[in-house]
């Protein structure tokens, strides 16, 4: 049946509890083809992809793969069909080298060697090195040799790109297309519609478990996209205000920390921050954003260096008594409910969090909160049973209303805010950037933390760029291109792998 | 249909409504009954007759319901303390040991301070127990918060050195000198807890006060309190509780001291009330039993003391069981563990539903 598509939904449904995730979604994916998979957070992309790799037992529906329907029970079901399934989170022997991990399991079967493999697609990839050595790109590389050498002829890549610079981006998409070349049928998941109109060929967009739309990539655009995504078209402009500059608020000096193996997680890192002024920070995963703002916040020793708020020295001191002494910052974690607030909780007890200790005596008044609550699900619309439903009921972008609403009704003059956006959809985005750029017009100096570079570049005044751990470049917005930032995120590790080119 | 296509399905359920868990608990409760009967019956007893005797044993007449009053009394109130530590999600199985150290510090008064009077030397015996227990429970805590060792382990280990320690006593110092075998003398009449009137039941010691006390007072610290706050923020999540500038060591370390000191006053009101000496019987078990009171009640006080009676009410069945039809005691010990298990297994079936794929499709 050489017409029939590589892998094709028929009516696909699973249901979580009440939550349907996927309703009856039809899909098809042919050979030699690239399949955007767009979607917002909790479209039901994940679910989709975990039936297809064996995961997940679809409730009803079918799978049709090259014209024969399955029933894929398990990930070894899924590998037998031909179906590779790249993940986010990389699933490789780190003490052992690519090839290793590449032939583990499969001794003698492999459909082709990497070798081959790496020569017919064009994959950079030292065979001997070990993963621990290996950026994320490289890391990604080996597991796309791994599907390949298994003789996957059906690849799915959950969001490819989040953990890549600019330049590796265009590395894999080369990689992409020479696989389609060969035949190939790929579904590619990803939130980034340019990412989407450069590579895929046809794009199927997913809302709420259903597939909204299958259209060609190229007769459409990114705003007809994100009507489909979202359901109505949105102003995709990020703004930036332009202000007079306010007083230093925040002034980082030299801070260096190190984790407990005493491996450098920031290096030498100095910068100033401003009232009325938005520093980003970009840099790829893992340079160190975290141990910035935790350093900054008191939640990490600093081994060197000194941060100071208004002129006063706070590093050093525990987040209690940076509290204590009355300095106002405000910072939202990267984990958002691992860090910053409590799921088992309501939405009161939530916003008591910073402040439950300020109340006299030994009793808990929380009718403050409760109007407090009552008055943020009306101010910023967040959707939600009632102020008393747990929080780790809401969904993302509530979520970060919470938090986001809690931190800025501290009145903060400085406010740390890291991936404040991940996970949410663009109507929920363009609620948090409004938010900051308001706090940034009543002089609150705010760091950024985000990924994202043209969001960074739209909403940012300077963005200071980390690599490995170190400011690489501290750039003006209006200066600056995403081809700079991409070299300055990668700085010393393109110098390292040209000596493997 | 391909194969594998009828196997049961798994899914995790919502939020259950109060009323569907205790229905699931009932339900539970008579599947174990009926369990029970058929093991019974196996035996050659009559399940009817023996089930009645069980009911009349424990609740048969005011004598009775006395009876398993008095084995609420300390079950309960150990349970309460339990709960505090699991609140924070502290796993603090050490109840047994901080009941034994509450009672030895309340034993060392009664034996040595007998001179005092009886209101002055009960406080005193109330206060030392509560505070020894508090002590004991800091140990582990202590250890947590600065080593991060495991409380699970460490709490359990603490246990058998109270335990060992209440034998030396009774072999050795505290060793009744009249007594033709080892064992601590009898209280002195001022060291017993006075009784007060139980409604339908008639006197009791007064510890069921300091029960009722208690539940209402866990109850309110939980939910009312900047402390209780603290504890539930701990326990869900710590990380949140360092963000949010709590030292999460003093909230261990002060939790601890409070779940262990309730521990140490139920031994105090043990050893005062129906015990009148300090044996090595003193726990009896219920450091244990309270792990399994306080999570059937999910972590709520009123509710501990609920199943707590409950508990008591079976504990005291099987052994009127035991000795109306002269079945051993391991025979009551199965049963017991048939019910419990019946009813510990439900809790799966709250939390998940187990369903055909046809009902999942449909």
């Amino acid at each position: 049946m050489p017409d029939s598509p590589a892998i094709e939904l028929i009516r696909l449904t699973k249901c979580f509890d009440s939550v349907t995730a996927c309703d009856c979604i039809n899909l098809d994916v042919r050979r030699g083809e690239i399949l955007a998979l767009l979607g917002e957070n909790g479209s039901g992309k994940t679910t989709l992809t975990n039936m297809l790799s064996g995961i997940y037992q679809p409730d009803s529906g079918q799978i049709l793969l090259d014209g024969r329907a399955v029933s894929i029970r398990s990930p070894r079901d899924a590998i037998r069909l031909g179906i590779g399934m790249i993940h986010q989170h990389f699933k490789l022997v780190e003490v052992m080298s690519a090839r290793e991990n590449i032939l583990l399991g499969q001794a003698g079967r492999a459909a082709i060697s990497p070798e081959e493999a790496i020569r017919r697609f064009g994959i950079q990839v030292d065979l001997d090195k070990k993963i621990y050595d290996m950026s994320v790109s490289e890391k990604q590389a080996v597991e796309i040799l791994k599907v390949l050498c298994r003789g996957a002829d059906k690849l799915i890549l959950d969001e490819p790109t989040a953990v890549l610079t600019p330049q590796e981006i265009q590395a894999l998409f080369d990689t992409l297309r020479q696989m389609r070349g060969e035949g190939k049928a790929i579904i590619i998941i990803t939130h980034k519609l340019e990412e989407v109109m450069e590579v895929s060929d046809r794009v199927s967009v997913l809302r709420k478990g259903v597939n909204v739309g299958t259209v060609d990539t190229a007769s459409t655009n990114r705003f007809s996209l994100t009507e489909l995504m979202v359901g109505k078209q949105i102003d995709l402009d990020v703004k930036r205000e332009t202000l007079p500059p306010g007083q230093t608020l925040l002034k980082v000096q030299n801070l260096s920390a190190v984790d407990e193996g005493g491996r450098a997680l920031i290096e030498d890192i100095s910068f100033e921050l401003k009232g009325g002024e938005i520093l980003g920070v970009a840099g790829v995963a893992g340079s160190g954003q975290k141990a910035l703002c935790e350093t900054i916040m008191g939640l990490m020793k600093p081994s060197q260096g000194k941060v100071y708020m208004q002129g006063r020295q706070i590093s050093g001191l525990s987040p209690r008594e940076i509290i204590r002494a009355g300095v106002s910052m405000a910072f939202i974690p990267e984990d958002r409910l691992g860090m910053g607030l409590v799921g088992g909780m309501d939405i009161p007890d939530n916003l008591l969090l910073k402040t439950y200790r300020d109340q006299k005596g030994f009793f808990l008044s929380r009718r403050q909160a409760r109007a407090e609550a009552v008055d943020m699900v009306r101010r910023l619309r967040i959707v939600t049973p009632g102020i008393h439903a747990k929080i780790r009921k809401l969904s993302g972008g509530n979520v970060q209303k919470v938090l986001l609403g809690r931190e800025i009704n501290l009145n903060p003059k400085v406010l740390i805010t890291a991936y404040p956006v991940r996970g949410l959809d663009i109507g929920a985005s363009m609620t948090i950037y409004d938010m900051l750029n308001e706090q940034k017009r009543n002089g609150v100096g705010i760091l950024f933390v985000g990924e994202d570079l043209d969001v960074l570049l739209g909403l940012c005044d300077r963005i200071l760029v980390l690599c490995a751990g170190r400011v690489s470049a501290i750039v003006e917005s209006q200066f600056a291109t995403k081809a700079l930032l991409g070299m300055k995120m990668t700085g010393l590790v393109t110098d390292k792998e040209d000596d493997y080119a | 249909m391909p194969k594998g296509w009828a196997l049961p399905h798994i899914v995790q359920r919502g939020e259950v409504k109060p009323a569907l868990t205790w229905a699931y608990r009932a339900l539970a409760v008579v599947f174990a009954l009926a369990m029970g009967g058929i093991f019974l019956a196996l035996q050659g007893f009559s399940p009817l007759n023996v089930y009645g005797t069980m009911l009349r044993g424990a609740l048969g007449s005011p004598g009775m319901q006395k009876e398993t009053l008095k084995l609420t009394i300390p079950l309960a109130l150990t349970s309460l303390g339990v709960l505090l530590a699991f609140k924070m999600r502290f796993w603090n199985i050490g109840a047994e040991g901080q009941i034994a150290a509450g009672a030895i510090a309340a034993s060392y008064f009664a034996y040595f301070q007998s001179h005092l009077p009886s209101g002055l030397l009960l406080s005193l015996m109330a206060l030392a127990g509560f505070v020894a227990g508090g002590l004991w429970g800091l140990v582990p805590a202590w250890f947590k918060t600065r080593f991060g060792t495991n409380e699970t382990l460490f709490t359990l280990m603490l246990n058998y050195i109270m335990f060992h320690f209440i034998t030396y006593l009774r072999e050795g110092p505290w060793r009744d000198p009249g007594g033709g075998f080892a064992a601590t003398p009898r209280f002195p009449r001022q060291a017993r807890l006075p009784e007060l009137p139980f409604p339908f039941v008639g006197n009791l010691h007064i510890g069921w006060v300091v029960v009722l006390v208690m539940v209402v007072a866990i109850f309110i610290y939980l939910r009312f309190t900047k402390q209780g706050y603290e504890i539930t923020v701990v326990g869900e999540n710590e990380r949140t509780a360092r963000y949010a500038g709590m030292s999460v060591k003093r909230v261990i370390l002060r939790t601890m001291f409070l779940s262990a000191g309730i521990c140490g006053l139920a031994g105090m009101l043990q050893v005062a009330g129906p015990d009148r000496q300090l044996t090595d019987a003193v726990a009896g078990g219920r450091g244990f039993t309270a792990v399994s009171v306080v999570w059937l009640a999910r972590l709520s006080p009123a509710g501990a003391l609920v199943v707590s009676f409950l508990f008591a009410a079976l504990q005291k069945g099987c052994s009127m069981m035991q000795t109306e039809y002269r079945i051993p005691a391991s025979m009551s010990d199965i049963l017991q563990g048939i019910i419990l298990f019946c009813v510990l297994g439900a809790e799966f079936f709250l939390q998940y539903r187990v369903m055909s794929r046809r009902q999942v499709a449909a």
